[in-house]
C-alpha cells in the first residue's frame, strides 16, 4: 500500500459519516443557537437581532420547571446508583456462568417501546388499578390516596426506565476487577467491609461515573414520564420545550430553553469527562 | 489498575466468584440474590402486563381492567389502519436507517480503531457529543434546522434523524472490535501476496462483520423504539410509538399490546439466536 493511500484512507472512511454528523448534528445546534437570538414569528420569518432578552424572559418564566427537572434527575440518579450497585455487584461476583442471562434479563425492557412501558405503569398504578384498589379496599391506604400525578410517580418512572443504563456500566467496572486484588487485601488483614471500601468501590467508581453520565442527562431532560405519570405540578422542562415547539410554535423561546438545558447538562458532562478522561468514560459507556 | 499482582504460591484461579465469597456469611449473597431477582421482576412486570392485556376480552378501546381471556385481538391485529401504517413506517424507517447508519458508522469505527490520524480527536468528540446530548435537544435542533431551511417534515427527515443518532453507536461498537483485531493475520495474508483490497474483504471484513451486525441491530432497536427525536422530526408521519403517544388520552386499544408483544418476542428471539451463534463461533 502506498504511503499516500495510507494517509488518506482514514479520512475517506470517516468522511461520509462525519459529514452526516456535522450537517445533521453540529449545524442544527448552531441553527438553534442562532434562532434563540432572533425575533419574529413562524409566518413572517425571523431576523437575527441578538435578542438576549428571550433568554432572560424564558428563564424568568420557566425557572421552576428547569430547576425541578434537574432535581428530579438528580434524585432519580441517586436512587439509581443505590438500586443498581448491589445488583451489579451480585451479578458480577456471584453470577457465575449465568452472568449473561442476568444481564439479558436486565435488558429485557428494551424490547418493549419506552412509551408503551411507561403507559403500562400508568395502567398498574392508576387509582382503581391492581396495586391501589386492593390496598384501598383493605383499608391500608385512604380512599383519596393516589400515586399518579405526584412527583413520586414521575421519579419512579424515571428510575424504572433508566435502570439498565446504570446497572450495565457498574457491572462492567466490577467485572473487570481482578479477584486476586481483593484477595490480597484480605490477606493483608482487611475485613470484608474494608476490602470493599478501599479496593472494590474505588475500582467500581468509573462505572458509577459512566452510569451517572448515561442516566442524569436523559432523566432530567425527559418529558415522557412526567407527561404520562405526572400531573400539573410535576411539569418538567422537557414538556415546556416540547409544547413551545410543537403546540405554540414559539421557536425562539423553545430554542433558548433547549440551549440552556443543553448547556447546563453538557458543561456538566464535559467537566466530568475531562476529570475522568473522555476515553475512559466512553470505553465504559460503550460496553 | 493494569498491574495485576501475581500470586506466587497458588495457581491463578479462573472462577472469580469463588475467591470473593465470604465463607462465614452465607446470608449476604443470599439476600443480594433475592434482591436481584426482585429488581428483575420489577423490570419485567410492565412487559407482563402488556402481554396479558393483549389477551383481554374487552369490548371497546378501554383496556384497563381484566374481562377474560381471548385471542380475538390477534385476529384483528390490523383492524386499525392508522396503527398498521404506523407500524409499517416504523419498520421501514428502522431498516433504512440502521443499514445507512451501519455503513456510515462502520467507516468511522474502522478508521478510529485502525489508524492514527490528525482529526481523530474531533471525530471522537462529536461522537461523544451525539451520544451524550439530550435526545430532546437533538430533536429540537433538527426541527429548527429543517424549518429554517424550509424543508417539510416527514418520513425523510425522520430517517435522516434516526441515521444521525445511530451512527455513533455503530461506530463505537465497530471501533471496539477493530482495536482488538489481531494484526498478524492481515500481515500473513499480505505476506502470501494478497493485495490490501483482497486482505480487507477476505480477512478483515469477515472478522469485524459480527460487530457490524450487532451495530446494525442496535441501530434498528434504537430506531424502532425512538419517540423523542421522532416526535420533533416526523411532521405528519406517524410511527408506532408516535401513534401510541397520540392515543394515550383516548385509550390504548388491545392491538397495541399485541403488536408490542410480537415486537418483544421477535426481538428476544433474534437476540438469543444471535447470542448463541456468536458463542458457537467463539468456541469453534
Amino acid at each position: 500500500m502506498s504511503r499516500l493511500k495510507r494517509t488518506i484512507a482514514p479520512y475517506l472512511l470517516v468522511l461520509p459519516g462525519g459529514i452526516w454528523l456535522i450537517v445533521f448534528f453540529a449545524i442544527p445546534m448552531i441553527t438553534m443557537l442562532s434562532l434563540s437570538l432572533q425575533e419574529g414569528d413562524i409566518v413572517n420569518g425571523y431576523t437575527f437581532t441578538g435578542h438576549w432578552q428571550t433568554y432572560v424572559d424564558a428563564l424568568d418564566d420557566y425557572r421552576t420547571q428547569l430547576i425541578r427537572s434537574l432535581i428530579y434527575g438528580a434524585i432519580a440518579t441517586i436512587i439509581l446508583i443505590a438500586l443498581a450497585f448491589p445488583m451489579a455487584y451480585w451479578i458480577a461476583f456471584y453470577g457465575g456462568r449465568r452472568k449473561a442471562t442476568y444481564l439479558f434479563l436486565v435488558l429485557l425492557p428494551f424490547f418493549v417501546s419506552f412509551v408503551l412501558r411507561t403507559i403500562s405503569w400508568r395502567q398498574i398504578l392508576t387509582d382503581d388499578g391492581p396495586v391501589l384498589s386492593p390496598l384501598k379496599s383493605a383499608g391500608l391506604v385512604p380512599e383519596s390516596f393516589h400515586i399518579l400525578g405526584t412527583p413520586t410517580a414521575v421519579i419512579f418512572g424515571l428510575v424504572y426506565n433508566f435502570l439498565p443504563f446504570m446497572v450495565l456500566p457498574i457491572y462492567v467496572a466490577l467485572e473487570r476487577i481482578d479477584p486476586r486484588v481483593v484477595e490480597a487485601a484480605r490477606d493483608l488483614y482487611a475485613d470484608p467491609a474494608t476490602a470493599f471500601r478501599k479496593v472494590v468501590f474505588p475500582l467500581a467508581l468509573p462505572g458509577v461515573f459512566a452510569g451517572v453520565l448515561m442516566t442524569f442527562v436523559p432523566t432530567s431532560s425527559d418529558y415522557v414520564n412526567s407527561t404520562v405519570l405526572g400531573g400539573t405540578d410535576t411539569t418538567m422542562i422537557g414538556q415546556v420545550i416540547q409544547a413551545q415547539y410543537l403546540a405554540n410554535s414559539d421557536y425562539p423561546t423553545a430554542s433558548a430553553l433547549s440551549f440552556v438545558l443543553m448547556a447546563v447538562l453538557l458543561i456538566g458532562v464535559f467537566a466530568y469527562a475531562k476529570v475522568l478522561g473522555t476515553e475512559d468514560v466512553m470505553k465504559v459507556a460503550a460496553r | 489498575m493494569t498491574a495485576q499482582p501475581q500470586t506466587l504460591q497458588r495457581p491463578a484461579r479462573t472462577d472469580k466468584g469463588a475467591d470473593l465469597r465470604p465463607k462465614r456469611r452465607i446470608t449476604g449473597p443470599g439476600v443480594m440474590r433475592a434482591y436481584t431477582w426482585l429488581i428483575i421482576l420489577w423490570l419485567i412486570l410492565p412487559i407482563f402486563v402488556m402481554i396479558l392485556f393483549g389477551f383481554n376480552d374487552t369490548s371497546g378501546r378501554y383496556n384497563q381492567s381484566w374481562e377474560g381471556f381471548t385471542l380475538k385481538w390477534y385476529g384483528r391485529l390490523f383492524d386499525i389502519d392508522d396503527l398498521t401504517r404506523g407500524l409499517i413506517t416504523s419498520l421501514v424507517v428502522a431498516v433504512v436507517s440502521s443499514l445507512a447508519a451501519g455503513a456510515l458508522g462502520t467507516g468511522i469505527g474502522y478508521a478510529l480503531g485502525r489508524y492514527r490520524f490528525r482529526g481523530s480527536g474531533s471525530v471522537n468528540l462529536i461522537m461523544f457529543a451525539t451520544i451524550s446530548s439530550p435526545e430532546l435537544v437533538m430533536g429540537a435542533s433538527l426541527l429548527t434546522f429543517f424549518v429554517s431551511l424550509g424543508v417539510g417534515l416527514g418520513v425523510v427527515t425522520l430517517t435522516i434523524a434516526h441515521i444521525m443518532f445511530s451512527i455513533s453507536f455503530v461506530a463505537t461498537v465497530v471501533r471496539a472490535r477493530v482495536m482488538t483485531l489481531d494484526r498478524s493475520i492481515e500481515e500473513a495474508a499480505a505476506d502470501l501476496g494478497a493485495t490490501a483490497w483482497t486482505t480487507f474483504w477476505k480477512i478483515t471484513f469477515p472478522i469485524i462483520l459480527p460487530a457490524v451486525f450487532s451495530g446494525v441491530l442496535l441501530a434498528f432497536a434504537l430506531s424502532i423504539d425512538d419517540f423523542v427525536v421522532s416526535n420533533f422530526t416526523a411532521g405528519n408521519a406517524v410511527t408506532f410509538p408516535l401513534w401510541i403517544w397520540g392515543a394515550t388520552r383516548v385509550g390504548i386499544p388491545p392491538q397495541v399490546n399485541v403488536m408490542g408483544t410480537l415486537i418483544f418476542v421477535a426481538g428476544v428471539v433474534i437476540a438469543v439466536a444471535f447470542n448463541i451463534r456468536s458463542r458457537r463461533a467463539q468456541r469453534d
